[in-house]
């Protein structure tokens, strides 16, 4: 019973830290129809910068951090998209290109400046007790990390619905052309959105890191499981997302602790099934 | 005329071993198996217009299967080998039924998902895979007696398997199915408007791409003879890719040179500069940004520039 209860927690939590990570990748691929192949690597540079201002700074805090950290990734993020992406508008093929390039480039550099060793991100000393519901003992701190998922999923519904940034965004994703002859400025929309995805995942790395850690390959290891969770829940739906991230943190924290050998191959099976049925994700509007 | 240039260029490249010290000839053997799986991958981004982000699924997929039954199994190459590439044609077809049901950018995320979970499983499933230790122990076969033992050999053998790759890949491209390919690729509408399965025409492209990257997958494994879940990585997937842009996607000869420029540089630089990945990177920004053609075509046109210049 135990074993259930507290594996599903970490489900959640890694749930939570997915749709960190995927929000802002299928918001960035649902107005640019840019597959952003660097998001991992943006999310793991994140990691970085956090642990290491944890580790030189005694008066940051982890909040601070995953603030600080999220805007410089979010800066670094919207001069990508400003000096490389831009230059590719008409070439959506050479744009993945680029990203995927770029994630290279940004994973080979955190090896040069950090070193292979993983850099643990400590957990605030006030979120280190245990948290006792009904008889069990959870980690506190992985609590706080779904809160935050679900406050940040709040937060973008509100600004994608009730804003007039939102409006104008989703103007952009249901008909950029009409968008445009109307007279909003997509092109800053573009950079708006992909900085704000980029700044998401870089602030996610360093909430992510007191249960996941910096180390390298931390990109390779989330990539995927974030294209996993857009193709599930519709490449460009929030909603997806949020449901994909969900179903896949459960079932990869589950086939880890079931059967860890074949773990990646559990994780796969629902995506074909969906796939299979429809081919636009569970969420989806678009077939691409 | 370019078939006299490429019988040329076959018997310059059979002299190699004769003239070369083991180096240069191991380095001719590694560009040809990079050929191979460039050539393959060409024939779906380049004639398809499907960008495939996983075809080192295939590579290591075949180069596993070979490594698992020729140790593990205990069987000779006349069984592994055929065993390994259908496997890893079969393999291609499920995958295909799966990354099919998308094309564009949903093609290419499906088919890094699914590679990304062969690496997976590569790397987690020790008792198969034996992990991040690898797999070795594997021999080079003796093809009617021959051994294949030493670098000129096995690059004779390389050679042979390759020119007959690149001429069924020729042929697949210039035949009937190959225009059809290329309509998909142009102009799908239309061409399920004319009667064609658009589907079925990308599926067995898709299927025989992978059977080429299985025997790819087969030199790879027997020049190296050793194996790890790298092979299977995104960043091996990335370099065929790389390999098939630089050179100049839907060009016969394109990815031929793409793979030479990449094996030359991966060699070369590495001897300069420890950080083979970052340089992958920028090559790969460089090359979108400044060629997006491929350098074959690019040449091509400079080459007809300065002809016309001449006049």
């Amino acid at each position: 019973m135990q074993f259930w209860i507290i594996q599903s927690l970490n489900s959640l939590a890694l749930g939570g830290v997915l749709f960190l990570l995927a929000s802002g990748f299928s918001l960035i691929f649902g107005l640019m129809r840019l597959a952003n192949l660097a998001h991992g690597a943006l999310f793991m540079v994140g990691a970085y910068i956090g642990a290491n201002l944890l580790r030189k700074y005694a008066f940051i805090d982890l909040w601070m951090a995953a603030l600080l950290s999220g805007l410089m990734v979010a800066a670094a993020g919207g001069l990508l998209e400003r000096l490389v992406l831009r230059r590719l508008a008409t070439n959506p093929l050479g744009q993945v290109l680029v990203t995927l390039g770029v994630s290279f480039i940004i994973a080979d550099a955190c090896l040069m400046v950090w070193g292979g060793d993983p850099i643990p991100v400590p957990t605030p000393s006030y979120l280190r007790r245990p948290l006792f519901v009904v008889g069990f003992a959870f980690p506190a701190y992985r609590v706080v990390v779904v809160g935050i998922a679900i406050a940040t999923a709040i937060g973008l519904y509100l600004l994608l619905e009730r804003t007039r940034l939102g409006a104008m965004i989703r103007a952009g994703v249901d008909d950029m052309d009409m968008a445009r002859a109307v007279g909003i400025p997509v092109s800053k929309l573009f950079t708006a959105v992909f900085c704000l995805g980029a700044g998401i995942a870089g602030a996610a790395g360093v909430l992510a890191g007191p249960i996941l850690s910096a180390y390298p390959g931390l990109d390779a290891d989330m990539l995927p499981l974030a294209l996993i969770v857009v193709i599930l829940g519709g490449i460009g739906s929030l909603v997806g997302a949020f449901v994909g991230s969900f179903i896949i943190g459960f079932i990869y924290t589950f086939g880890t602790a079931l059967v860890p050998d074949l773990a990646y191959v559990i994780l796969f099976l629902p995506m074909i099934f969906i796939i299979a049925y429809s081919p636009q994700g569970l969420f989806g509007r678009m077939a691409t | 005329m370019s078939r006299i240039a490429a019988v040329l260029a076959l018997l310059a490249m059979a002299t190699i071993p004769l003239v070369a010290g083991e180096f240069y000839i191991n380095l001719a053997t590694q560009i040809l198996i990079a050929a191979v799986f460039a050539l393959s991958l060409n024939l779906l981004v380049g004639y398809g217009g499907l960008t495939s982000l996983g075809h080192a699924s295939f590579l290591g997929f075949s180069a596993y299967a070979c490594a698992w039954f020729s140790t593990r199994m205990g069987l000779g190459p006349t069984a592994s080998v055929p065993i390994a590439i259908l496997a890893t044609t079969l393999m291609a077809a499920f995958f295909g039924l799966i990354a099919l049901r998308a094309t564009g950018l949903g093609f290419l995320m499906i088919t890094l998902a699914l590679s990304q979970v062969l690496w997976g499983l590569a790397y987690r499933w020790v008792g198969v895979t034996n992990g991040d230790n690898g797999m070795s122990g594997i021999t080079r076969p003796e093809p009617f007696g021959i051994s294949l033992a030493s670098a000129g050999n096995y690059f004779w053998f390389t050679l042979v398997v390759s020119t007959i790759a690149f001429a069924m890949m020729t042929m697949f491209v210039s035949s009937a199915f190959g225009s059809s390919l290329q309509g998909t690729r142009d102009q799908p509408l239309r061409m399920a408007a004319l009667g064609h399965n658009v589907w079925l025409v990308r599926w067995l492209t898709f299927v025989y791409a992978g059977f080429w990257a299985g025997v790819a997958g087969i030199l790879y494994i027997y020049y190296h003879k050793y194996i790890h879940p790298t092979s299977l990585s995104i960043s091996s997937s990335a370099e065929g890719l790389l390999s098939v842009i630089a050179g100049g996607a839907g060009t016969l000869s394109g990815p031929i040179a793409g793979a030479a420029l990449l094996v030359l540089l991966k060699n070369y630089a590495s001897a300069y500069v420890e950080r083979w990945n970052m340089l992958l990177g920028f090559i790969f920004v460089l090359i979108v940004l400044v060629i997006p053609e491929g350098i074959v075509p690019g040449t091509r046109r400079l080459l007809g520039r300065l002809r016309r210049g001449d006049k």
